[in-house]
């Protein structure tokens, strides 16, 4: 159960970090530099609470080890301001608890990055990765989409 | 009304969507120890040995408890030890808990403790405890300290049972021409709220003792615990920030106990306690299962004269909160229609299954698709419009409910302006079969429910406002945020009543227990109800402390004025007044002299006139108002393979009045969406030591995205006249028609009356196979 030290890009900023080499990216994020914004939901792959974006790409951070992200651009909910996506959830309702949120939101981000034109074939791709307990999803797919026609 | 109705932004909105809204996990010291559970294998089984000495060490360990007694506890009997000892009673039950330095070497830890079980007969259904020859789950259940209205059976498995006596049963059944009878079951499921519980317990030197907790009872919590452990109430402080997910399933209280324990075997340091995934599903209580039958009858002309009903809920290992679904479920028991002659048995069951919480609806939207089935096949041998039947039997004002409560234009809802509605929006009257081609067809079902919440007649709500120097107001209340965006629309109440700007009332999120006014607790779509009226008697209070100020500044008398826009003016000449800023602290003369002070106003209710019932009959009055609703769920069957797609699902309520459109939406469709996944797909499975097979989020699984149906949601507004701005609760009941209403469309695509839920095509295929079996 050796430490060791390392970098990782976060949200911009190159940070070092002393953690194991077993440990996870969601487990690094949240233990050793704060960022609880994403979230574990099953450390399982299961839920999608805990997506960051890895160089532009949803990952779920409970499935890749922090070690992994070396030399990866790694965007957490904390990374996102005033984006379109964080606006349209909160106009839409498109969380309750919040849980889930950081999570899908990050999924959306990179979707809205990766498929600007995504039609529902790929929305519904991309996001049933993601559970939400709170809401049927119908606020979730009017967010995703008043983003998607803008662009 | 300027802001009651609005979809008024939620006010963490902003701390949601960037990641800053921080739940119970979230907080993090350093030195904080972790707890670690051993959970049992089994069903039920005796244990025979403990082996911690491998597990003693492993570094970083700082306690390791096991075997050990501790007061029992349970909200309505004692009879659960909070960490297993002589034998366990269901899988997922407490045995040993680890506290060590890092969740790691809890971990590590915890997998080196050795139990020796030895297996005991399966207490594996609610109908399998009722039998006389049933193994028994609590063998000293006469000894248990119980609340008074508890009713358990000694020597049985029954942990509680709640009588319905109402009207004549012979007069109903002689006055019946058409009856029909069947069964219904269905196993527990679980709340699957994305955030898994998690506690964090620390006592300080002075005997403090403060917990974190990600709960709907907080308070609860702090009055379990000094009465459990004798500890002084005043000295337990229990803060829950935002809870991520909840739906009944944090109504309980379980790991605040066990975290509370584990700090204290380490001398008071802070201890965190969270769930992995498995252990949320497994350990901490879950959705309660029901064997039910129901017998109806009726006139030629579809009249229902009588009803004879036993629902058998299965509370699984231990009693909890079961008791009072037991309770709720009798209450409603008939649904929202108009009987005379009522005959109910509600019998809480112990299992050998994970013990059950409170789950959104608190029974009825179990005891819906028992009683909604039923009059779709009372309807088919009536050959009557299922729709119509509900119309006629809807239950209306000058209608006794089953406890008896006659009902009046405040109390009940209109449920046929529901049904009425429903049918407009969800074109009842194109037929309920589409033939889309051979191989597809598409079939609405529908159904109806209503609801009051069985709360405790003397349960509290509390709000306080205090002003900030530039005339913005703080609103504390005990009401948690767990999704529902309650505490927005109390703001909403706030800034109607003072005809204020919505954004200078300032909400606090965080309720602890020491500096929040009590909400009993945050269930039973109570919050809207109960704190709404708090927060307009603390407005009130605020009103007349603004305007006694005012009146002496101004020289005016206090009826002359009036309050609005932030400021007290004069009614006749707006132009003279004063800015809450100006006294919202009293106000200072040019002088220097000052009167007055920090506004802090304050307001609670408890709720009128809640009693008891009666043992014997179940008379009583439960709840305070209802709030029906009608439902339609619209599948697309595939006759080839037995599967189906959720094609639209509609609620239309009665909520009183919608307080902020969007989150009500949200708060329907959400309800719906969980319905449907309940009633669709989302079981334990068993096997037969009573082991549940699929504890995982990929074995059991709620809606993803695009699984969903389109929704149509209606409201109705008929004002529950004591409430504020006539709301009613809205919270649970989009789910409670929906399994109702999916097993009324299912059975009459596939042409094969359905009594068992999740309504899987593997259970359609069964039913097919046993129908053509038959036929040969």
């Amino acid at each position: 159960m050796s430490l060791h030290t390392f970098p990782l890009n976060v949200n911009g900023d190159k940070r070092m970090v002393t953690a194991r080499f077993a440990d996870t990216l969601l487990f690094v994020l949240r233990g050793r530099l704060g960022l609880t914004g994403a979230k574990p939901g099953c450390l399982n792959g299961d839920c999608g609470a805990c997506s960051v974006n890895v160089d532009g790409w949803p990952m779920k951070s409970c499935l890749m080890l922090a070690v992994e992200a070396i030399g990866k651009e790694v965007t957490t909910i904390e990374g996102l301001k005033d984006t379109p996506i964080q606006k349209a959830f909160v106009e839409n309702f498109a969380f309750q608890c919040g849980y889930c949120t950081p999570g899908f939101i990050m999924n959306c981000h990179a979707l809205i990055k990766q498929h600007p034109d995504a039609g529902d074939d790929t929305i519904k791709e991309w996001l049933e990765s993601n559970i939400c307990r709170c809401t049927g999803y119908a606020e979730i797919e009017k967010a995703v989409k008043s983003v998607l026609e803008k662009k | 009304m300027e802001v009651v109705g609005k979809s008024v932004i939620r006010k963490e909105a902003f701390d949601k969507v960037t990641g800053r809204a921080r739940y119970t996990h979230d907080y993090q010291t350093s030195g904080m120890l972790s707890a670690k559970m051993v959970i049992s294998p089994y069903g039920h089984a005796k244990i025979v040995s403990i082996d911690t000495s491998k597990a003693r060490q492993v570094p970083g360990v700082r306690a390791i408890i096991a075997g050990k007694r501790y007061p029992l506890t349970g909200e309505a009997i004692r009879d659960r030890p909070p960490i297993a000892v002589d034998k366990v009673r269901y899988h997922g039950e407490p045995v040993a808990l680890v506290v060590a330095d890092t969740p790691g070497q809890a971990k590590t830890a915890a997998d080196l403790i050795h139990v020796q079980y030895e297996p005991l007969p399966v207490v594996n259904s609610p109908t399998q405890a009722f039998r006389r020859d049933a193994p028994l789950v609590h063998e000293r259940l006469g000894e248990y300290k119980k609340e008074e209205d508890s009713h358990p059976v000694p020597g049985t498995n029954i942990a509680t049972h709640i009588k319905i006596r109402k009207g004549n049963m012979e007069k109903g059944w002689s006055e019946s021409e058409v009856v029909v009878e069947a069964s219904f079951s269905f196993a527990p499921s679980d709340h699957a709220a994305m955030e898994t519980r998690c506690s964090t317990a620390e006592i300080l030197p002075d005997g403090q003792i403060i917990i974190m907790t990600s709960s709907q009872a907080p308070f609860m919590a702090k009055r379990l615990i000094a009465d459990y452990f004798g500890e002084d109430m005043g000295k337990i402080i229990v803060h829950t920030p935002f809870v991520g997910g909840a739906y009944g399933g944090k109504a309980s209280v379980q790991l605040e106990v066990l975290a509370y324990i584990a700090s204290k075997e380490v001398g008071g340091k802070p201890v965190k306690l969270l769930n992995t995934r498995e252990e949320d599903i497994l350990t901490s209580p879950c959705h309660i299962g029901l064997d039910a039958t129901v017998k109806l009858g009726a006139d030629r002309n579809g009249k229902l004269k009588a009803a004879e009903i036993q629902y058998l809920w299965d509370g699984g290992a231990y009693s909890d909160k079961a008791i009072d679904v037991t309770r709720s479920g009798a209450v409603d028991c008939t649904g929202p229609y108009k009987l005379e002659n009522v005959w109910c048995d509600s019998y809480c069951m112990y299992t050998n299954h994970p013990y059950a919480a409170p789950f959104r609806g608190f029974s009825h939207s179990e005891l819906s698709f028992a009683i909604e089935r039923t009059m779709d096949i009372l309807a088919g041998k009536l050959n009557m419009d299922p729709l119509e039947l509900r119309h006629i039997n809807a239950i209306q004002p000058g209608d006794t409910t089953p406890t008896r409560v006659l009902l009046n234009r405040s109390n009940i809802g209109d449920l046929r302006k529901c049904i009425e509605k429903l049918r407009e929006l969800f074109n009842w009257n194109e037929g309920p079969v589409k033939e889309i081609n051979e191989r597809y067809v598409r079939v609405k079902g529908i159904s109806c429910s209503w609801k009051t919440s069985t709360i405790d007649p003397d349960a509290p709500s509390g709000v306080i406002l205090t002003f900030n120097r530039d005339g913005s107001i703080n609103l504390m209340s005990g009401v948690i945020e767990i999704g529902t965006g309650t505490k927005t629309v109390l703001a909403q109440i706030l800034a109607e009543r003072l005809k204020m700007d919505v954004d200078k009332i300032h909400v606090r999120m965080e309720v602890d227990t020491q500096t929040t006014p009590e909400h009993w607790k945050t269930v039973a779509s109570r919050g809207t109800y109960m704190g709404g009226r708090a927060v307009l008697e603390a407005a009130e209070d605020v009103i007349r402390q603004l305007t006694e100020i005012a009146a002496c500044v101004l020289r005016a008398p206090i009826q002359d004025l009036e309050v609005g826009g932030s400021r007290v003016y004069l009614r006749d000449d707006p132009a003279i007044g004063l800015h809450f800023k100006d006294i919202g602290y009293g106000y200072q003369y040019p002088n220097g002299n000052a009167i007055g002070g920090q506004i802090i106003g304050k307001g609670n209710i408890v709720l009128r006139h809640l009693s008891h019932l009666d043992p014997e009959t179940g008379a009583g009055k439960p709840g305070p108002e209802w709030t029906p609703a009608a439902y339609g769920v619209e599948i697309e069957f595939d006759r080839r393979d037995y599967t189906y797609r959720l094609v639209k699902a509609c609620t239309v309520v009665d909520i009183g009045k919608v307080m902020n459109e969007k989150a009500a939406l949200g708060q329907v469709m959400g309800a719906m969406s969980m319905g449907l996944a309940f009633a669709g797909r989302e079981t334990f499975y068993f096997d037969e030591l009573g082991r549940v097979l699929n504890p995982q989020l990929r074995t059991y699984r709620p809606l993803r995205y695009g699984e969903n149906p389109e929704f149509l949601v209606g409201f109705v507004e008929t004002p529950a006249l004591d409430s504020a701005y006539g709301a009613r609760g809205v919270g649970e009941h989009g789910l409670m028609g929906m399994p109702g209403a999916l097993g009324n469309a299912l059975s009459l695509a596939a042409g094969v009356s359905f009594h068992h839920l999740p309504l899987i095509p593997e259970l359609v295929w069964k039913a097919k196979e046993a129908a053509r079996n038959a036929s040969i």
